[in-house]
């Protein structure tokens, strides 16, 4: 059982790999976006781990609806609202359980990935975090290493797709053959997951 | 590339401060990131919010004042503001007649408005949106966000801020912002690429001898790159790019809008030839407004708005101003 000290220590997992990797998503967002997706996310998730030690929800939910606020009130652009709502409704489908399992887990992210996806009107193979997010939610029932390896090959797999949402998207063809850094990061928040559970 | 900031970091509170000391009329809160007219709320006026990412100066924040927004909320550079900014302008300039938020077609800004919207209804602030989204470079389709919003936006600010200035209620000033978006067109050409602050060095590559046509204002390339060309035939690509689309059938405002880094004799210069293009074409001309209006840092270029109006939209237009970026009849 996953209790919220686990999702603490995602949190914390996802913030140190964001902030180990800002350049590179920065340099990813460059030719297709415009160059800022490393260090929102940086601001964003050191805010997040500032929140949790300050106000440190008892609960798996309270820890994700909490999170998912504060990248909301921090990190501006469509990623404070997008990985803002996917931690939200992913804690919100955990409800008020002091311990959760794997499968609830995985059932709660795959409420969050929909509602990123009703959200921001992105479907699988448009060019965004859904292509890292969908796979790795499907592969969580294996394991999370499964979910990390699952994530990090969709992100990979978007280089050759031509973009239809976001910014990208105004660059039409152009966009093709760049990695797109919301789902890289993305596979930085799946990997975190796996972190944490010490896989 | 050389900039005069301190760190990457400050660059967007430093600027709001040097704003609050230039513009005793208007409140800036730096930490909160929100710039008001001083006298808001305007009893019996709907409040005007708009923002976005910080790097396009004088929009949005210099474009606050009587006659034209109540308040702006600036992003970090190039990224839409929070939620709670909005949240915070709305309370600030709502006297009860409610509020229009002006959001430009950019999904971060789009989503970032859609939930302050929500937040500022469950507070009981009535809430209005319009969306500006005027560039001709990016066709409409099922497919993709949608065109940007660009150069329009200050034509939308300006006329709604002038009918909420005359005490029109909101679902009128709603309307009137609507028409004026629906009018406009615009299409931008850059010359060089921008440097954001956090990166440091140009966004994408631009050799020397080439130009990109149809650029947004986030130093993103654009969707097609040539070799350089006059400012004549630029002119011509521009203008057909936008009437084309327009179909003017009344006469249009004008707006040769620079980028950030070319001169006022280069774009005084595009305009001669904006406006020899337009005289072939047949497009009356009612006014024009050449300069740095919406901008992309550093970036080289200019952007071209034409607004179709009818004489209220041209009164309104016409109505006095008193912001930092834009002033006239006052």
């Amino acid at each position: 059982m996953l209790d919220a000290e686990f999702f603490r220590r995602w949190m914390a997992a996802t913030a140190a790999s964001v902030d180990r990797e800002a350049e590179r998503l920065t340099a990813l967002d460059s030719p297709i976006g415009d160059a800022d997706h490393g260090s929102n996310l940086q601001r964003g998730f050191t805010a997040v781990v500032a929140v949790l030690e300050k106000e440190a929800p008892g609960t798996p939910g309270g820890v994700l609806t909490l999170a998912g606020r504060q990248l909301i009130s921090t990190v501006g652009g469509a990623s404070g609202p997008l990985y803002g709502t996917l931690l939200r409704r992913t804690g919100k489908a955990l409800g008020d359980a002091g311990e959760v399992s794997e499968e609830q887990l995985a059932e709660a992210l795959r409420a969050g990935v929909d509602a990123v996806m009703t959200l921001g009107g992105a479907a699988p193979g448009d060019k965004t975090m859904i292509d890292a997010l969908v796979p790795a939610v499907d592969a969580l029932g294996d394991s999370f290493a499964a979910a990390r390896t699952a994530a990090e090959e969709g992100a990979v797999a978007t280089t050759p797709l031509q973009a239809r949402k976001g910014r990208a998207s105004y660059l039409g063809e152009r966009s093709i053959g760049h990695q797109d850094p919301g789902a890289t990061s993305s596979a930085l928040l799946i990997a975190g997951l796996a972190e944490a559970a010490g896989e | 590339m050389k900039m005069l900031i301190n760190v990457p970091e400050t660059v967007v509170a430093d600027a709001l401060r040097g704003l609050a000391a230039a513009h005793p009329e208007l409140t800036v809160d730096v930490e909160n990131r929100v710039i008001v007219r001083r006298d808001a709320p305007v009893a019996g006026q709907v409040g005007l919010v708009s923002g976005g990412g910080s790097g396009h100066e004088p929009l949005h924040g210099g474009f606050v004042g009587p006659g034209m927004l109540s308040a702006a909320c600036p992003g970090e550079v190039f990224t839409s503001p929070v939620p709670d900014q909005m949240l915070r302008a709305a309370a600030a300039v709502d006297s009860g007649a409610g509020v229009l938020f002006i959001v430009k077609n950019y999904t971060g800004d789009v989503l970032n408005f859609d939930m302050a919207a929500e937040m500022a209804e469950d507070e009981g602030i009535q809430v209005a949106k319009v969306l500006v989204n005027d560039d001709v470079a990016v066709t409409d389709s099922l497919y993709t966000a949608g065109r940007r919003g660009t150069g329009a936006t200050l034509f939308v600010e300006k006329i709604a801020g002038a009918a909420a200035a005359e005490g029109m209620p909101l679902e009128r000033v709603e309307a009137i912002a609507r028409q004026v978006n629906e009018n406009a067109r615009s299409f931008g050409i850059a010359l060089s690429a921008c440097s954001t602050p956090a990166k440091g060095s140009p966004t994408f590559d631009l050799p020397p001898g080439e130009l990109e046509l149809g650029i947004g204002i986030h130093g993103e390339p654009g969707r097609e790159r040539r070799a350089m060309m006059t400012s004549g035939e630029i002119a011509e690509a521009a203008v057909e790019a936008v009437v084309e689309d327009l179909q003017p059938r009344n006469p249009v405002l004008v707006l040769v809008n620079g980028m950030g880094a070319t001169p006022l004799l280069e774009l005084y210069g595009f305009n001669a030839e904006v406006h020899r293009v337009l005289a072939q074409r047949g497009v009356p001309v009612a006014r024009v407004l050449v300069g740095n209006y919406v901008t992309s840092l550093d970036m080289a270029g200019a952007s071209l708005t034409l607004c179709q109006v009818d004489e209220e939209l041209l009164r309104l237009y016409d109505a006095p101003v008193k912001t930092p970026g834009l002033r006239w009849g006052v």
